[in-house]
């Protein structure tokens, strides 16, 4: 990690207009921005780390967490939010239990929203792990998550409370 | 014809020498002609530019903020213009409208700059503008000194500048952007737990009660 972030830093020098190409580095090197690699960058830079984090979060193209090993992209543009995008992200929300823009403990999944993805015949349309799935429903939400395994995993911790019980 | 270095411009009828480049807001305050001001600091360049109270009218260019607009030779300023007014109006009234105004139970107790400039704009809470409903943020007394209570703020920005002048890292900045910008720490870090010194140079220019003194 530490190694990572040097690597991003190395060619750049200490000057603070340098602070955007940097941050971009370090998002593309690692897939998001850490706290330590905000800090690294606050310290390489000779800046304050509030200043390098009002900057970072001024910018939508920045993430602070990371990807999970299944990312879901939700589009709510203008077709799919008529076409009920909302209601899809709502299920992916309720289904995950977490927030758009967040991720699941185990590092899972991760789910964000997006603006537009450009297949607008499609709507509402999911993108999952660069895999895009059309004409969603709040049904089809729980196919394509069981698919990709979420079902079991719940199955096995129901499995490993009733193991508890027993015990 | 004005001096060297100087330029003539005239406010509301008033012949005013001011120095080239200076901004029209400080020429005519120096002349003892007022305009609503909230984040202007006459150090600060570029200017903070933030609460949008200065608008004045200058002839054959319309409306400016004055605390940003450089004094030109034969400049014509009127600073009681009516869309000039309406601005500087419908500014403070989305200042007050996002803004508790629990004064009777705020450490300022009504005496802060904020407040009267409103009085003395004669500009009330208005009752028509809902603004949306903010999350209640924790207020911080972390510091030995300083008490940051993010609920109060205006967003100017003075504190930042006057941070920026003495600090050399400063232990708080804007983040987000829009509706959502706020004064933080870096990650909303405790106060306590930042560089600051507890100078007090952000307190002393805070014009509502965001940042006070710690009550001995």
């Amino acid at each position: 990690m530490a190694e990572e972030l040097q690597e991003v830093l190395a060619p750049y020098p200490v000057e603070r207009r340098y602070l955007l190409r940097i941050l971009q580095g370090v998002q593309q090197k690692m897939g998001y921005i850490s706290e330590e690699a905000l800090e690294g960058v606050a310290s390489h830079l000779k800046i304050s780390p509030a200043e390098v984090y009002g900057v970072a979060t001024f910018y939508n193209q920045f993430r602070f967490i990371p990807y999970g090993k299944h990312h879901i992209v939700a589009c709510l543009g203008t077709a799919c939010h008529a076409m009920g995008g909302q209601l899809i992200l709502d299920a992916f929300e309720r289904e995950l239990d977490i927030k758009a823009g967040g991720i699941t403990p185990d590092h899972g999944w991760s789910l964000d929203r997006v603006g537009c993805i450009g297949c607008c015949t499609k709507a509402p349309v999911v993108v999952i792990n660069d895999v895009i799935h059309a004409k969603m429903s709040p049904f089809k939400v729980e196919e394509v998550l069981a698919g990709l395994g979420l079902e079991m995993r719940k199955e096995k911790e129901e499995e490993e409370a009733g193991e508890g019980e027993s015990q | 014809m004005a001096e060297k270095g100087y330029v003539e411009i005239t406010i509301d009828g008033q012949t005013v020498q001011a120095q080239e480049g200076e901004k029209i807001l400080w020429a005519a305050l120096d002349a003892g002609i007022e305009i609503p001001h909230l984040c202007a600091i006459r150090e600060a360049h570029p200017p903070l530019g933030t609460c949008r109270l200065c608008f004045v009218e200058v002839e054959g260019e319309g409306v400016v903020a004055s605390c940003v607009e450089p004094v030109r030779e034969g400049m014509v300023v009127h600073t009681d213009g009516e869309r000039a007014k309406t601005l500087r109006r419908r500014a403070m009234e989305l200042l007050l409208a996002d803004h508790d105004l629990e004064c009777k139970t705020c450490v300022k107790e009504g005496n802060c700059e904020f407040l009267q400039m409103a009085i003395s704009m004669k500009v009330k809470k208005p009752k028509n503008l809902h603004p949306f409903p903010r999350e209640e943020l924790p207020v911080d007394d972390s510091h030995p000194l300083i008490i940051f209570d993010p609920n109060k703020c205006i967003r100017c920005g003075k504190c930042v500048w006057v941070c920026r002048e003495k600090a050399e890292l400063v232990p708080f900045d804007f983040v987000y952007k829009g509706y959502d910008m706020r004064l933080t720490t870096f990650l909303s870090r405790p106060l306590g737990e930042t560089n600051c010194t507890g100078c007090g140079e952000c307190v002393e220019v805070c014009p509502v009660a965001a940042l006070y003194f710690r009550k001995a």
